[in-house]
């Protein structure tokens, strides 16, 4: 599905994408590649779905919003029902099952601290299970970089 | 960093892709009716302040082979986690690091590492490379493989 191209492409533009008025020509000439070709061979891993996308990765928590895991313990019998509760609440962004004693594990997204909570807070009400929240106490950096 | 009405409009108009045009940011300038130097401006000052963290291409993990992802979790003293956990950051394998609250007696785990392999087998192998590295200021470990997806909207600021 990747050819040599499309290789050196991703493992050199999975960040440092130019802000300037031709990008696409700029990151092109850094690769020996023309702007013509670059172009086209995104184009067709979007279409391949080899990407996600191909732009800007924003920071929800610097943006002055909050996401916050957290998790629960679901006995087997309940956990569909559980599901539709989690999943029923528009903070609630992802949701996994995981194979663990705590089995479900989910991501509270919102603009404030107290909507997430409330999120939270109605989950427990609904199901009558605790959730163990786990906020981020601190973030280290990664390395962007899956070689391909 | 305080977003202004026109930041979070940007945010709104590119956090699902640039156009593959050859000037991407002009194209979002017309849809913003604003210069293409100020769309330009704008994401210098969000790049330098943390907001925006990169530009480029997003992988699909899955369809480029990482079909296996396992949540690492490990119990940190808590004097040695955050020199550790940035190393462990380090590592090409590992996609997301935090350190995290136990939850005692549930949950005595404070760090925790996102791992990808192709496999279950991959994903372990660079376990026993974070458990090395980690060595004896990690008292005991997990790792959380997800069986299914219930739920995934993506972390999007709404317009």
């Amino acid at each position: 599905m990747l050819d040599e191209t499309d290789r050196r492409i991703l493992n050199a533009l999975q960040g440092d994408f130019p802000i300037c008025q031709r990008p696409y020509l700029a990151a092109a000439d850094r690769l020996n590649l023309s702007e013509r070709k670059l172009l086209a061979c995104l184009k067709r891993m979007l279409k391949e779905r080899v990407l996600t996308r191909f732009g800007p990765l924003y920071n929800a928590d610097r943006m002055g919003g909050i996401n916050v895991l957290a998790a629960m313990v679901v006995p087997e019998a309940d956990y569909e029902d559980t599901a539709a509760v989690v999943n029923a609440q528009p903070e609630i962004a992802h949701n996994y099952r995981r194979e663990h004693r705590l089995n479900m594990w989910f991501v509270g997204a919102g603009e404030t601290p107290g909507a997430v909570e409330t999120a939270f807070l109605r989950i427990e009400a609904a199901t009558g299970l605790p959730v163990y929240r786990f906020p981020k106490e601190r973030e280290y950096f990664v390395e962007l970089k899956l070689k391909l | 960093m305080k977003l202004d009405a026109t930041d979070r409009r940007l945010v709104i108009t590119t956090q699902a892709g640039l156009a593959l045009t050859p000037e991407p940011y002009r194209a979002v300038a017309e849809q913003l009716g604003i210069a293409p130097e100020e769309v330009m401006r704008r994401l210098l000052a969000m790049h330098k302040a943390g907001v925006l963290r990169r530009i480029g291409a997003v992988p699909n993990h899955y369809a480029l082979g990482y079909r296996a992802n396992g949540m690492t979790v490990w119990d940190v003293a808590d004097d040695r986690v955050d020199g550790l956990g940035e190393r462990v950051g380090q590592l090409a394998f590992v996609s997301h690091c935090y350190r995290r609250p136990r939850r005692l007696p549930d949950w005595p785990y404070n760090l925790f590492a996102m791992v990808h392999g192709h496999d279950r087998a991959e994903v372990e192998a660079y376990r026993a490379e974070i458990q090395s590295m980690l060595g004896e200021a990690c008292r005991s470990h997990d790792v959380l493989y997800s069986t299914g997806i219930l739920k995934k909207t993506g972390l999007r600021i709404g317009g």
